[in-house]
């Protein structure tokens, strides 16, 4: 195993050259956060190399011996089950030349070869062999030839993080109460838990934190999304379907956004609803074949049924942890910057997983379900949101109009309240832009204790 | 339930037999014993491709719509040779109704995706045609090839197409259209026109 004593010291954060307290204001920030590529390559350090990034989720490594890369800021990771069991998060860089080392995006392997000279690691990092190591005069059990480690690996409920600061918080405290809903929204499932399916994969010409201020914005949605709630209004005029609730007055409605230390937040529609069986269902979209499994289900499962469509229905959250994972209804979204320009948005479907046949057998019918409730709002709404973001990023590029507000809210009296650094606000309320840029600001201008690790 | 205005509103025929026959439609299919190699069939396939390609490149969505049955589905799979899709979130998958809500959502003016709209023009090629156990129905194959500009931009889909078309004698009708992205498992900008 690695020790915290192995670790090198790796990058050196400079001193910052931008002047983030200028930038960053009570009501406002600069577009330059979004447009300056010096800014971007700053990030990659002091918050995808200093805080918790999410890596990976455990279902899609089940098994030892398994894998799938990742990315922490633009650092290539295997994320891998190792042979004794330990999940680790490899550097996908051979330490000979620096090539990667592992192309494909997931699999099974206990070594890794480098395709360009053939040097092969265990898939615990350590190297296992070079050709023709007569021609070498060094000693290839120094732990300085083994891959590059994250030093710090771990999961919260089938999440695995990783940061690469050894003087972040424990990954517990990092997360703390934003861990409440991420338990309710598991803990709705059987086993509470849930296991990754495919995804449907986005990208936009835009810097990543246009997606982070949009993951709790409940301000856009009767705007961006107008042509998806008219599309749900031409079957249900008068009911209740998926975004309806932001119709007439959002903020006057039950939801609410919540704002959560260390940059996170979450936009509870919950309250909306009314809490029994059923409820979720008679909200949820349509979907190809609604009808046929609504009919069947009811027969099949009797009272059961309820429970067995509510499975099948999206829970109407939106889980947003910092800086690039953000699970809402069934999806875990997944946010990879790739410059300061682009970034990947990854949506995960997840199915439900009945271990113990408490579903009666419906389990496969609610995650056939589950596929095509998942695949309309990429279709319909995300693409909408990203091109919005795109015509962000265009806007800004008039550089003399310096300033993006974030001010909704701001002043009004009892509006927003504050509890031990947890502030809730009505459903548009952009208070969680504000305090997630505070902690932005903090980590813009702190230099985390970076280091990586190696296998001895 | 068909509505006056013709559009579908319920959906009750995508259940587990559907995907099942679905599934077994769309595998093993391209077997060298089964094509056509008729040329004015083969022909006749290649000109109602044609068709429905100058609908989608004209924006004439309901010329269009009227090519698919009323159980029809349209499907982007995400995976290579479409897989399951009771087990996998395809890229699109939509039924009759949702392929309606789809060219609905088009028309109303607020899809910014489609703001301003896409101008289209597809190439296909490389035709085949085989068919399958019952007499009026066959699986067309073809490359296809787009070229969209957009917003000042201009890019490039390509990938297959496998349509699934009943032939009543003297038109064909889309049952399935499958469109095989090259770039499937890739994150895409912006995949917001029909394919
Ligand atoms: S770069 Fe990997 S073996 Fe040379
Ligand atoms: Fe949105």
């Amino acid at each position: 195993m690695t020790k915290p004593e192995d670790t090198l010291p790796a990058v050196e954060a400079a001193d910052p050259i931008f002047d983030y307290e200028m930038m960053i204001q009570e009501d406002k920030v600069h577009q330059r956060l979004y447009t300056e590529p010096g800014i971007f390559k700053e990030e990659l350090t002091r918050i995808f190399g200093a805080v918790w990034v999410y890596l990976a989720h455990e279902s899609q490594v089940p098994e030892k011996d398994n894998f799938v890369t990742s990315r922490m800021g633009l650092r290539p990771l295997i994320i891998v089950r190792d042979s004794q069991g330990d999940i680790r998060a490899l550097y996908n860089r051979c330490t000979h030349r620096g090539s990667t080392i592992c192309r494909e995006s997931l699999g099974s392997a206990k070594s890794f070869q480098c395709p360009y000279h053939g040097w092969s690691y265990f898939n615990s990092g350590k190297l296992s062999g070079v050709p023709w190591p007569e021609g070498y005069a060094c000693d290839f059990s120094d732990a300085k030839y083994n891959l590059a480690q994250v030093p710090r690996v771990a999961s919260f409920r089938g999440f695995i993080f990783g940061t690469l600061n050894l003087d972040a918080p424990s990954l517990e405290d990092y997360l703390g109460p934003v861990r409440e809903p991420i338990n309710d929204w598991l803990d709705r499932h059987p086993g509470g838990k849930v296991k990754f399916s495919s995804a449907n994969r986005l990208k936009f010409m835009g810097n990543w934190k246009l997606a982070y201020d949009n993951s709790a914005d409940g301000y856009h949605v009767l705007f961006s999304h107008r042509s998806l709630l008219a599309m749900e209004n031409r079957h249900h005029e008068d009911e209740q379907k998926g975004m309806s609730f932001y119709k007439g007055s959002p903020d006057g409605a039950p939801m609410y956004v919540k704002y959560y230390p260390n940059g996170h937040h979450f936009k509870d529609k919950r309250p909306n609803i009314e809490n029994r069986p059923g409820a979720l269902w008679e909200i949820e979209g349509i979907f190809p074949g609604m009808e046929h499994y609504e009919a069947l289900f009811r027969e099949r499962y009797g009272v059961k049924a309820d429970r067995a469509l509510d499975l099948a229905s999206s829970e109407p959250v939106n889980i947003n942890v910092f800086p690039n994972l953000h699970i809402l209804g069934n999806h875990v979204q997944v946010t990879q910057p790739v410059s300061y320009n682009e970034t990947d948005t990854t949506w995960y479907g997840t199915v439900v997983v009945d271990d113990d046949g408490e579903l009666s057998g419906a389990v496969d019918d609610i995650n056939t379900i589950r596929m095509r409730t998942q695949e309309a709002f990429p279709n319909f709404g995300e693409v909408d949101d990203l091109a919005n973001f795109e015509q962000i990023q265009a806007g800004l590029a008039a550089e003399e109009d310096e300033w993006v507000y974030m001010h909704r809210g701001l002043g009004i009296k009892d509006r927003i309240t504050e509890e031990d650094g947890v502030f809730t606000a009505p459903a548009t309320d952009e208070v969680f832009m504000r305090e997630y840029m505070k902690v932005y600001k903090l980590l813009m201008t702190s230099t985390p204790n970076i280091a990586i690790t190696r296998e001895v | 339930m068909q509505t006056v205005d013709g559009s579908i509103h319920t959906s009750h025929y995508i259940d587990d037999e559907y995907y099942q026959k679905l599934v077994s439609d769309f595998s093993g299919w391209r077997q060298a014993d089964r094509e056509v190699t008729d040329p004015v069939f083969r022909d006749s396939c290649r000109r109602f491709l044609d068709l429905e390609a100058r609908f989608l490149d004209e924006v004439h969505f309901q010329d269009w719509l009227k090519l698919f049955a009323s159980n029809c589905v349209y499907w982007v799979p995400s995976s290579a040779d479409g897989g399951d899709p009771r087990r996998e979130v395809s890229i699109s998958f939509d039924d009759r109704r949702r392929l309606e809500d789809r060219i609905f959502r088009l028309s109303t003016g607020a899809a910014w995706s489609q703001r301003p709209t896409s101008r289209t023009v597809r190439l296909i090629s490389n035709i085949e045609v085989y068919a399958t156990d019952q007499l009026e129905i066959v699986m067309v194959r073809s490359n296809f090839q787009i070229t969209e500009f957009r917003a000042g931009e201009t890019r490039l889909w390509s990938g297959w197409y496998a349509h699934r078309l009943r032939d009543s004698g003297n038109e064909y009708e889309i049952l399935v259209k499958q469109v095989n992205l090259i770039n499937f498992d890739q994150n895409l900008r912006n995949p917001s026109i029909i394919f």
